[in-house]
């Protein structure tokens, strides 16, 4: 039976269509992908990403842990710093993208649903000897993003913490209702926001605090087409262990000058080696939807293939990302995506396809 | 426009028969199940369709679906307008989202499709 999060008897009350994602019953959308896509663009938006795993790594020994496992410096963190990074394995390929929080005490990493088991386990192989150097939190946490231009708005006062001065990739240690939490300004569509982290026990509350301030819920649909639209990766699409941060994109979230980690010998190869197939954004005529996996072709040549696709609600155009051969990766440069046998005209267009106005 | 006049096969397309022309949408419940409609592929004057075949798409965010002919004839009209504007078909998908009118061959029936009590019976089972 799929797990559920703290907030699934709301998401099944409240009418959302539910589907089995990395193991869990999650909210598809409520009303509609659409709608609930220009709520988070226009005003603020919610979701529950209790799914995601989060993980607490205690004292000096925790700290040189994940510094030993993540790609970017998980050392010179500032209290309340935050920092994406990816986890590779020994030759360099992506076991998951996550975000490491820097405390005085320790560090927490929050990862994919999808990876979850798999970097506990990686962490369990790398920890050496002695009593558990990580505990998995996620299920006695719920947490909740609050996407939008509003958000500042509607987060004031909802913990003791100022929201308004947190920086973009900061976090702080507060309160809610008494209980520790943590609010930490990042999200994944592209607009300012929020994460929040409570207990468990403390989520629905949360969620309904928010939904009366005038929050729309939405569900993975809507994630999905809004982090297209910001150019963001997302595992076991733009990232898999077949794939090396330096093809993604992701260059510089890898810092090879920081000292010994996992995979940085392999790292240092990949760098340098400019012949892999690279992620490009991609603009498509007319309103069919490239999906994964489908061919982009150049002259009825292969050139690459697709990893996300949909129709941007913001952009009213169809966009995809894809992996392409280096030769082909200029904006501007004219191919064809093969959708359903039929080749729709295309070009390669700049990264991110949406960016919020400051 | 009475739903229970019209016939309705399995896979959400409905029918309505009058004299040799039938014209065919899909039902509300196909349009909830989609939402967020992007794009829809209809045949052109004359093509000939064949009962139960794929005659279209429907493409929503989240997914493409094929629509079913539920005759065999020649496609006589299609509904330009939902060509340009795929997401009116969510507004009235029983009236003015109709998608084609075909040309039925002499002596075609829609007894082989459901009643609208055969059909809810259906969709309800289905669930969501």
């Amino acid at each position: 039976m799929p797990n559920r999060t703290p907030l699934y008897d709301w998401h099944v009350t409240h009418g959302a269509r539910m589907v089995d994602f990395a193991g869990w019953d999650m909210p598809v959308q409520y009303t509609s992908i659409v709608a609930e896509h220009q709520a988070v663009r226009t005003a603020v938006g919610l979701f529950d990403i209790s799914h995601m795993g989060r993980f607490w790594f205690a004292g000096s020994r925790g700290i040189e842990l994940v510094q030993n496992l993540f790609t970017n410096n998980a050392v010179t963190l500032k209290p309340g710093q935050i920092r994406y990074g990816l986890v590779c394995n020994d030759q360099g390929g992506i076991l998951d993208d996550v975000l490491v929080y820097g405390w005085p005490d320790g560090r927490e990493m929050v990862v994919n649903a999808s990876n979850r088991e798999k970097i506990l386990s990686w962490i369990a192989q790398h920890q050496g000897s002695g009593p558990a150097a990580v505990q998995d939190r996620t299920r006695e946490t719920c947490m909740i993003a609050i996407q939008g231009p509003k958000a500042v708005e509607l987060c004031r006062g909802i913990t003791p913490a100022a929201v308004d001065s947190l920086p973009y990739y900061y976090g702080t240690r507060t309160t809610y209702r008494d209980q520790p939490s943590i609010v930490s300004r990042t999200g994944y569509t592209g607009e300012d926001g929020f994460e929040l982290i409570v207990p468990a026990e403390q989520g629905r509350q949360a969620w309904e605090e928010l939904l009366q301030r005038g929050a729309e819920p939405c569900g993975l649909g809507a994630r999905d087409t809004l982090r297209l639209e910001a150019a963001m990766p997302l595992y076991g699409h733009e990232l898999s262990e077949e794939t090396d941060p330096f093809q993604a994109g992701l260059g510089w979230a890898v810092k090879l000058d920081k000292g010994n980690f996992v995979g940085r010998t392999a790292l240092v190869q990949k760098a340098k080696d400019k012949s892999r197939p690279q992620r490009a954004g991609l603009e498509l005529e007319g309103k069919r939807i490239a999906r994964e996996g489908a061919a982009v072709t150049r002259e009825g040549r292969p050139i690459g293939r697709v990893t996300s696709g949909t129709f941007s609600p913001t952009l009213a155009k169809t966009i995809a990302m894809a992996y392409l051969e280096p030769a082909y990766l200029a904006p501007g440069t004219v191919c064809d995506v093969d959708v359903r046998g039929k080749a729709v005209p295309s070009r390669v267009v700049p990264m991110p396809f949406y960016k919020r106005t400051p | 426009m009475d739903p229970k006049s019209l016939r309705y096969a399995k896979t959400h397309e409905w029918a309505k028969l009058e004299g040799d022309i039938c014209t065919v949408g899909i039902t509300q419940f196909a349009v909830d199940q989609l939402t967020d409609v992007v794009y829809i592929e209809l045949p052109e004057v004359g093509d000939h369709t064949f009962a139960g075949e794929s005659f279209g798409e429907i493409e929503s965010v989240k997914a493409v679906s094929d629509l079913y002919a539920p005759v065999n004839g020649e496609v006589a009209e299609v509904n330009e307008k939902l060509l340009d504007d795929p997401a009116r078909i969510a507004k009235d998908p029983y009236v003015k989202g109709w998608l084609v009118k075909i040309k039925i061959e002499p002596g075609t029936t829609l007894d082989h499709l459901q009643s609208l009590a055969q059909y809810e019976k259906q969709i309800a089972s289905e669930g969501h």
